[in-house]
């Protein structure tokens, strides 16, 4: 028996290290992988209320966001190839072409 | 029983989230973020979501986060240079969330009520979560398989003209 | 059965002349642009020669309203007309010395620049003068004011490329609307309280009014008139304008500054005579300006030496004689002196233009002397304003000026015996000036065949030197106005004879309710002011009444005398003398000759402090430091704003992807206080 406030608080941290990966970290990939661990993070609050509103469409949702996650990363992944190509470099401070 | 099971996978999760942000190297973020997924199929067994954990460990940790690792293989990332940063993303950005969270967490803390879950609480079987998948939410379903489609057209596309420059650096340096 | 005397067309000739002269006159040859400026103009005095013909037929007084103006609620204005005698005796004199002055105008500035554009603002003035005249309410009268003052502005600074003659264009403007700022106030004050500024309406309203009621007010209304008659009629202390006016061509001068223009202050003082009649304050304040001004200019006019401005001092002096009549409740008297001297001072002035046309252009009567046999037509004529000026029987100023003084004597044995002293010297001074410029040796340089038009330009005066063998006498179309002036300079007081003239603007004049009952004078105007006399009507005060009037006119008359004799001595006799006693008085006679340094106490006291404010408060403190502050403070902030917004748009990811997420904490924390505060 554990109050679903406790799943969302975990579901909350995860969200937040993603959002602070995303914030910090310089390489391209791993501030990709920040954005998977926010998805993961609000994954679990879906199950966690689909679990206490006995309704199913929680874990329907869950998947779609799967669903999203993987056709995201693998679009992701391919611009970061191409990028990696022209500018020879993964860290993100020195892919700024749009500064004026 | 519950409580200590979740406090436990909470725990690797917790620790694989910020053994992500700690590392330096992106292949130790990879793994540590494997490890966060693994976890995280464990807390949806705790729920009763099956086909959820199943499909978690299966796509998520086992196709997506591969591919992740191949990306990274491939293109030989080294180790994160000290680089300028962003001021903002410091000043604002990192510790707007940390408030954000704190505050969403002592509001749920505070305000959940007495609402529980019980361990295993909504069994979700593969013949009930294919059935409302094939029934009512159809359109999502194919929307999404035809998005899946683009991804993988983008995909070749993106990273096929990648291939044939690749072969044209490797020559001008062979 | 009044006929329809369409006095509109009186204003309306001159004004078509000037559209005329004004829009085609600058490709027009000399003779058209002459010929249309006195068609028009003399039109305009054939219509008031015909107008006399219908006048014993009209009810007076004559109401033509033209045209709806002003409808704001009860206050009404219309463009309407208004005659009675007064106007016109007015509209006479206006379009009569205006028309003689054309023709004159004719000949003088034949040779000059700017022909067309001369006629054009004669004609202009013409307009604005006639509707001053003919107005039958006191705003259309101050549209007529303002644009004699317009149409002076653009005379005096006629040779506009002078820089004196640009200033003195401006200072008459300038002061004008000093006076002007009084006569509004004035105006304002009559719409409050009585709600019209209609002639007709206003006597209707204010006659029933007793002398005691509303004393401050009219009282107030008519010194504020005075202000503004001060500033068109040049009295004191807004005279300052008129001599150097005499920078722009003599015509002018004789026209405007002397004949007409300047007597629209009178005329208007006459014409509020409903208001001045209950303000005994106000009617001394106008004696005593009067008095004061007409002694003032007449001690400055003795030390003059330019011709022109020795008349425009007389000039002042003489407007100071017709406020000083006005001011004792003589208004026919100061009328009358105004038709006698539009008369003699216009002549005088045509006829100082003719002397100045003889010898080249020169104004400084000490290069003259000794014309009396070169430029007999002028001569005489010019004798003939000479002596009427001074008073001398049988001729016109005598009869007028004699009037005002006896007039004055009733009231107070002061305002007589100033007046009586400034008789002697304006007798004086206008003597002086006969004597130099006519008499003795001829002083001026010598004018031979081949001295050249450009020695014309010189520094005072019109651009009138065409050295064209020496002096000669002005052509038959400068002579004949000078004669016709001449004739009515000797003949025209005799209209004043009898009281016949009194009698004649009585109806005008005349309260319609008596205010009280033993102040009704029989013969003479009525009065409202604290004189003795006026209470007892008896045949034995009346029969000595009658002596007294005959000792003071034969002791204004040996004033007159005493004055020619005077001149006679120190200019003709004696010519070393002057110098001798100008020396003698030395600091006394420069103060005087340099006018009093009037000009220069105004300027230290009001100009300069005026300029300096207006230059270090209103310009670089308010309109730079504010103003213009502001204006470009804000452009400034703006700028400011936008570049330190500017950073925001780095090109740098991790910075996007802080705002986005800062942004996002902000919703959520918003959202989590709306969901626990619902609670």
């Amino acid at each position: 028996m554990v109050p679903l406030s406790y799943y969302l608080i975990l579901s909350g941290i995860l969200f937040a290290c993603g959002v602070t990966g995303f914030l910090i970290k310089r390489n391209l990939i791993t501030i990709f992988m920040s954005i998977e661990l926010m998805l993961n993070g609000v994954n679990l609050s879906f199950v966690a209320f689909a679990a206490q509103w006995h309704a199913l469409s929680g874990q329907i949702f869950v998947f779609f966001v799967m669903v999203v996650a993987a056709a995201e990363a693998a679009v992701g992944l391919a611009i970061i190839i191409a990028v990696y190509r022209t500018r020879e470099t993964l860290n993100v401070d020195q892919i700024n072409l749009l500064k004026l | 029983m519950h409580l200590i099971l979740f406090l436990i996978f909470g725990a690797v999760c917790v620790a694989g989230a910020v053994n992500l942000l700690l590392q330096h190297h992106p292949i130790d973020s990879a793994l540590s973020l494997v490890v966060v997924m693994g976890a995280l199929a464990a807390e949806y067994l705790l729920l009763g979501a099956e086909f959820v954990a199943a499909v978690q460990v299966i796509v998520y940790a086992g196709a997506i986060m591969v591919l992740f690792v191949f990306v990274i293989m491939l293109l030989n990332a080294g180790e994160e240079a000290r680089s300028g940063g962003s001021r903002v993303a410091w000043i604002f950005g990192v510790p707007g969330m940390l408030i954000g969270s704190i505050l969403m967490a002592w509001i749920l803390l505070k305000h959940s009520g007495t609402s529980r879950v019980e361990i295993g609480a909504l069994p979700g079987s593969p013949q009930d979560i294919g059935w409302l998948l094939f029934h009512d939410y159809l359109l999502p379903f194919e929307v999404t398989s035809i998005l899946v489609l683009i991804a993988i057209m983008g995909a070749v596309v993106l990273a096929g003209h990648a291939q044939s420059q690749t072969r044209a650096i490797e020559k001008k340096e062979g | 059965m009044t006929p329809n005397l369409h006095l509109w067309l009186i204003p309306l000739l001159p004004l078509a002349g000037a559209a005329i002269n004004g829009f085609l006159g600058k490709r027009s040859s000399r003779q058209a642009v002459s010929t249309v400026a006195l068609v028009f103009s003399g039109a305009a005095f054939a219509m008031a020669l015909w107008v006399v013909s219908q006048f014993s037929s009209l009810t007076l007084p004559y109401i033509e309203t033209l045209a709806p103006w002003i409808r704001a609620g009860a206050f009404q204005v219309d463009f309407a007309f208004y005659l009675d005698q007064l106007s016109l005796i007015m509209l006479l004199v206006v379009t009569g010395v205006g028309f003689l002055i054309h023709i004159y105008s004719v000949g003088y500035m034949w040779e000059e620049g700017g022909f067309y554009r001369f006629f054009t603002y004669l004609n202009l003035f013409m307009f604005f003068m006639l509707t001053l005249i003919l107005a039958s309410n006191y705003l259309l009268m101050f549209i007529g004011w303002e644009g004699v003052g317009l149409a002076s502005y653009l005379l005096i600074g006629f040779y506009f490329l002078r820089d004196s003659a640009a200033s003195a264009g401006k200072k008459a403007f300038i002061v004008n609307r000093i006076g002007d700022f009084g006569f509004l106030i004035a105006l304002f004050l009559l719409i409050k309280h009585f709600g019209s500024l209609n002639y007709a309406e206003l006597a209707h309203v204010i006659s029933p009014l007793h002398i005691e009621t509303h004393a401050g007010l009219f009282t107030a209304i008519g010194i504020l008139l005075m202000v503004g008659a001060a500033g068109k009629s040049a009295q004191i202390p807004l005279y300052v304008w008129l001599p150097d006016a005499m920078e722009g061509p003599t015509p002018v001068s004789a026209l405007i500054h002397a004949a007409t223009m300047v007597t629209a202050g009178v005329y208007m003082v006459s014409r509020s005579h409903v208001i001045f009649d209950r303000a005994p304050s106000a009617m001394t304040v106008v004696a005593i300006i009067g008095t004061l001004t007409a002694f003032f200019a007449a001690t400055i006019g003795i030390t003059q030496t330019d011709i022109k401005k020795v008349l425009a001092y007389s000039t002042v002096s003489q407007l100071g004689y017709m406020f000083l009549g006005c001011g004792v409740g003589a208004f026919s008297a100061g009328i009358f002196h105004l038709m006698t001297h539009a008369f003699f001072k216009g002549l005088l002035f045509l006829a100082a233009g003719s002397v100045i046309h003889a010898v080249g252009g020169e104004q400084d009567m000490r290069k003259m002397g000794g014309l009396r046999t070169k430029i007999p037509w002028t001569f005489w004529t010019m004798t003939a304003g000479t002596f009427a000026i001074a008073g001398i029987p049988p001729l016109a100023g005598f009869f007028s000026k004699d009037e005002i003084l006896w007039q004055a004597s009733r009231v107070s044995l002061i305002y007589w015996g100033v007046g009586v002293f400034t008789a002697f010297l304006t007798s004086f001074y206008m003597f002086r000036q006969w004597f130099i410029t006519f008499f003795g040796e001829y002083r001026g340089e010598a004018h031979d065949s081949h001295e050249h038009g450009g020695h014309g330009h010189d520094s005072h005066g019109d651009d009138h030197g065409h050295g064209h063998g020496g002096v000669h006498e002005s052509p038959a179309l400068m002579l004949g106005p000078l004669v016709v002036l001449a004739i009515l300079s000797v003949v025209g007081g005799w209209v004043g004879i009898g009281n016949r003239f009194e009698n004649f603007l009585a109806p005008v004049f005349h309260s319609t309710a008596t205010i009280s009952a033993d102040s009704f004078d029989a013969p003479a105007v009525s009065t409202e002011s604290t004189s003795p006399e006026s209470l007892s009507p008896a045949s034995k005060s009346e029969e000595s009444g009658k002596n007294t009037e005959l000792l003071f006119t034969a002791i204004s008359v040996g004033a007159g005398v005493l004055g020619f004799l005077l001149a006679w001595q120190l200019y003709y006799r004696r010519p070393e003398l002057p110098t001798e006693i100008a020396a003698k008085l030395g600091g006394f006679y420069y103060t005087v000759l340099n006018k009093y340094y009037v000009d220069e106490i105004y300027a230290a006291v009001i100009v300069k402090p005026l300029i300096a404010f207006s230059s270090a408060v209103l310009w670089q403190g308010i309109d730079r430091g504010i103003i213009d502050a502001t204006l470009d403070g804000s452009a400034e902030g703006a700028r400011e704003v936008s570049d330190s917004m500017r950073h925001m748009q780095s090109g740098n990811i991790r910075s996007y992807a802080g705002w986005v997420a800062a942004g996002a904490a902000c919703i959520i924390v918003f959202m989590a206080w709306m969901a626990v505060g619902t609670r």
